[in-house]
């Protein structure tokens, strides 16, 4: 039941995106790709899904734009 | 029950969550020094932060029969300031010696920004030259990943640090494998939102073992949960875990890496 209802949350999301104006921000596109790891057949799931919002890079940035995460890494969209 | 809160922002908490805690079988609680919400304005205010983590809060503490602990640094968050970072580094020497101070922490990096892992770089140092162990914290969602690989890097280049006497706390199922197997403890820490909820945090545990993991709320002033620890217990209980093993989760393996600072001794 939990996992039902957190499943259901998140397709409430979707709708309420797609019913809201405006463009969304990368991290849409960056939320739909990791859906896609949920289709994996084996058990690291939870794994693949935290890697495809994560900087996979490993050079220090020069500045912090802020000291906030915002959830994904815009690198990924800026790849594709 | 009976377990160890390995890491609370308990300065920023209310009189009436120790004694929640205390009620639900905490039996030491341990303060990692970190960002207050707002930048400190100098190293001033760092000074009084340090006064009320080794003389005010192990006092609050006391009244519930409570043992306070603590970890001294500038916090990554307020690294990116390198003149502030070594004002405030030349003063933690002199809190070393106090009666309640278990090492450096929680030190680490934020935004994975050059700055910072400068100023990770001389906390390391710091604790090498004074023998003191380190609590790590790793960088929040799309950072962590990134944030642990060069943590781990820069204390995997201080040959004088010893990776049993380091904690990297905020693990995930993306980071806890490549941890454990550089040698250090992973600490497992336990949020409504982010970080990990009570059922991964089992997870993790049966999948990767208990030896060298803690659990613990990291309690501040946001959204978090100074009983996570015993909840988590709880779900533990649920899936048929023995209360022995519940016990060297949430008792026993944080007391075996604490005490390693002879100066962590619970009754």
């Amino acid at each position: 039941m939990d996992a039902r209802s957190k499943l259901i949350d998140i397709a409430a999301f979707l709708d309420r995106v797609d019913r809201g104006e405006g463009e969304p921000d990368f991290r849409l596109d960056a939320f739909r790709s990791a859906l896609a790891e949920l289709q994996l057949e084996e058990p690291v799931r939870a794994r693949s899904v935290l890697m495809s919002l994560s900087d996979p890079t490993l050079e220090p940035i020069a500045k912090a734009p802020g000291k906030g995460a915002v959830g994904a890494w815009p690198g990924h969209a800026a790849s594709t | 029950m009976r377990y160890i809160e390995p890491h609370g922002h308990m300065v920023s908490r209310v009189t009436d969550d120790y004694e929640a805690m205390i009620l639900a079988g905490c039996r030491a609680v341990c303060e990692p020094a970190f960002w207050a919400g707002y930048d400190r304005s100098s190293a001033q205010g760092f000074y009084d932060y340090f006064c009320q983590l080794t003389d005010y809060e192990p006092k609050r503490a006391a009244k519930f029969g409570l043992p306070h602990f603590t970890w001294l640094c500038i916090n990554p968050k307020e690294s990116e300031d390198t003149k502030l970072a070594a004002e405030v580094l030349a003063v933690i020497p002199e809190f070393l010696d106090r009666p309640n101070v278990l090492g450096i922490g929680e030190i680490g990096l934020n935004k994975n920004t050059r700055n910072e892992l400068q100023v990770l770089e001389q906390h390391i140092d710091l604790a090498a030259r004074h023998e003191q162990m380190i609590l790590v914290h790793t960088p929040h969602l799309e950072d962590k990943f990134k944030g642990t690989r060069l943590i781990m890097d820069a204390l995997l280049a201080d040959s004088r640090i010893q990776p049993e006497r380091v904690i990297i706390d905020h693990v995930e199922e993306h980071t806890i494998q490549m941890v454990l197997d550089a040698g250090f403890w992973a600490g497992i820490t336990l949020y409504p939102e982010s970080k990990t909820t009570p059922p991964r945090a089992v997870d993790m545990f049966e999948v990767y073992g208990g030896q060298r993991v803690w659990l613990n709320s990291a309690c501040d002033w946001g959204r978090s949960d100074p009983l996570a620890v015993p909840k988590t217990a709880v779900e533990m209980r649920k899936r048929g875990h023995s209360a022995e093993k519940i016990d060297q989760l949430v008792f026993q393996n944080p007391i075996r890496f604490l005490s390693q600072n002879p100066r962590f001794t619970v009754r």
